[in-house]
């Protein structure tokens, strides 16, 4: 009985050891390092030559309090998440609701069209965009023109830049959670929505009373995993305005890039890099405290 | 009518959601200078290949193709490799801790990969691996959702093949090759598109690790181009068209896979 056991720890550690011994020295014991620099001055005299490496306590993070910059990037990171992650699952729902729906032929079709812009590069797309909010040369302003709208400055103007990223964003990513509500969709009971005909519910009475409420759970998941990826926004702004104008789309991981990898300011970019893992795990702890709520 | 209103609209927003594409690939075709006049035009007036052929005979477009593609594959195999070891042993080898061990890895899901970049990259620098494939193929060898994926996949299979094959003889490692790994087939191609994808598509740590121009990999050669060539919008959608083209055949071929890896990552919770 020993031997077996010990045995199946021989065995589990063979197996085990490639994707763990990976895991800890790229990831685990990293996170650990960063919160160890972020209270450190490690900066490009310490890159040189670690003697000037010093442990400078919460000065970091007393810093970035005070730093305009990083409350700019706080502020835009934010407004991209709680404006572009809603409008994004809105949009992931309805196209949901239209492909999944009876009356439509081809359905395979339009839900691989509609997940094209999800598995393309990123760059090369926002460069495609880039070219389409053109003021001058534009398609996006030559459309607007046919409604009558006169055309902006789309990427040139404070206001405007973040609001185009977004939409950018949104037809970039909708596909993928379309296609995790297909599946909460197809999850539910067809009996349900018999039972509703049966009362002579309309399509919006079915809408709010079964496919609602039994697409929460998908729902909360999709919020989360939305959020998470929203939270870490740069390629966008890094190939589109370089975070301007007047820094109106620097985002928090744009600046701690800047800081880290173009001023060498490491100890002050893991101190970045740290807070928004904060504010991060505290978004994803107040949605499972939400949907431990209405699981109740 | 109902039926047509839907109809429509469905073509709407598949329009939308591939004009951009389609304009790209006809940009591409233009005549320098044809694509920045007003009103635009849609089509070219005649299939002008000069853009595509100077960003391989000029920008070396060519080595940053073989350079993401050596990374992506690298990444691949490795991933696919480590991972399947690893979620075969949380799945089917008993071990007292193995739960607590992947709870653990699992609580790792909401830690954003920037929070790491730093340290990776001066760890990698005293291993003196910046600039080298090394650099993102190493990091990338094991992940905690490839794992999570192949351990989901595991479970369906029924201990009954691995105890049978045990009473024949097999050890650990023949019942790993010669059961698991054929029967895990589908996921195995569900998480090999997921990361080829992945590691093609990855713009910022290549852009960190590759600073030399000869190592950059496709999407960090577009952005650097992008910086010397910015009003020369037909070469800017020639080499777009060339860094999404092979996304595009592999999704178009491999679909059904990459589409159930979603579904799958998408009723762990």
């Amino acid at each position: 009985m020993k031997l077996m056991k010990k045995n199946n720890i021989a065995a589990f550690m063979f197996f085990v050891i490639p994707a763990l011994v990976t895991l800890l020295t790229f990831f685990f014991l990293p996170v650990f390092a960063a919160f160890l620099l972020s209270f450190t001055d490690f900066d490009i005299y310490s890159l040189g030559d670690l003697s000037n490496l010093r442990f400078t306590g919460f000065a970091n993070y007393l810093d970035l309090f005070e730093d305009p910059l990083f409350w700019k990037s706080l502020t835009n990171t934010f407004y991209f998440v709680f404006a572009g992650a809603p409008l994004s699952i809105l949009v992931s729902l309805s196209a949901a609701l239209l492909v999944n729906s009876k009356l439509i032929k081809w359905k395979s079709t339009f839900r691989v069209v509609y997940f094209l812009p999800v598995i393309t590069t990123l760059v090369a797309v926002a460069i495609v965009w880039r070219y389409i909010y053109h003021p001058r040369f534009g398609l996006f302003n030559y459309f607007l023109s046919f409604l009558g709208l006169e055309g902006m400055d789309w990427l040139g103007n404070p206001v405007l830049a973040m609001p185009s990223i977004i939409i950018l964003a949104i037809w970039k990513n909708f596909g993928y959670n379309m296609i995790i509500f297909i599946a909460g969709l197809q999850n539910i009971p067809s009996e349900l929505y018999e039972a509703a005909d049966i009362e002579g519910a309309n399509w919006w009475q079915k809408f709010r009373d079964v496919t609602l409420p039994l697409l929460a759970p998908t729902t909360i998941f999709i919020t989360i995993i939305t959020m998470i990826g929203y939270f870490q926004l740069f390629a966008e702004p890094y190939i589109m305005t370089q975070g301007g104008p007047l820094n109106s789309t620097l985002s928090v991981v744009l600046y701690m890039y800047n800081e880290g990898f173009k001023w060498w300011n490491i100890g002050y970019a893991t101190a970045i890099a740290f807070s928004l893992f904060i504010i991060i795990m505290t978004g994803t702890l107040i949605q499972l405290a939400i949907q431990r709520k209405l699981d109740r | 009518m109902k039926r047509f209103l839907i109809i429509v609209l469905a073509f709407v927003v598949a329009i939308t959601t591939i004009f951009p594409f389609l304009w790209m690939i006809s940009a591409s075709f233009m005549n320098s200078g044809e694509a920045s006049i007003y009103p635009p035009k849609f089509l070219p007036d005649e299939i002008n290949f000069s853009h595509y052929s100077s960003l391989f005979n000029r920008m070396n477009v060519g080595i940053y193709f073989i350079n993401s593609l050596i990374i992506s594959l690298g990444v691949t195999f490795f991933s696919l490799l480590f991972n399947s070891m690893a979620g075969y042993a949380f799945a089917k080898i008993r071990f007292k801790f193995k739960d607590s061990i992947f709870r653990f890895l699992l609580s790792s899901m909401v830690i954003p990969g920037q929070v790491t970049m730093l340290p990776v990259f001066l760890l990698l620098k005293n291993m003196g691996l910046i600039n080298t494939y090394f650099a993102i193929i190493i990091p990338g060898m094991a992940s905690v959702f490839g794992i999570f994926l192949i351990r989901q996949y595991c479970y369906s299979i029924p201990d009954s093949f691995i105890e049978a094959a045990k009473i024949d003889g097999a050890n650990d490692f023949q019942i790993y090759y010669k059961i698991i790994l054929p029967l895990c087939k589908p996921i195995l191609v569900t998480l090999g598109i997921l990361t080829f994808l992945g590691t093609w598509n990855d713009f910022m740590w290549p852009l960190i690790v590759m600073t030399d121009s000869s190592m950059y990999t496709l999407p960090v050669a577009l952005a650097n181009l992008m910086g010397e060539h910015v009003q020369d919008t037909e070469l800017m959608m020639a080499g777009s068209a060339i860094t999404i083209l092979p996304v595009f055949i592999l999704f178009i071929f491999l679909q059904k896979y990459y589409i159930s890896g979603i579904m799958l990552g998408g009723v762990k919770e």
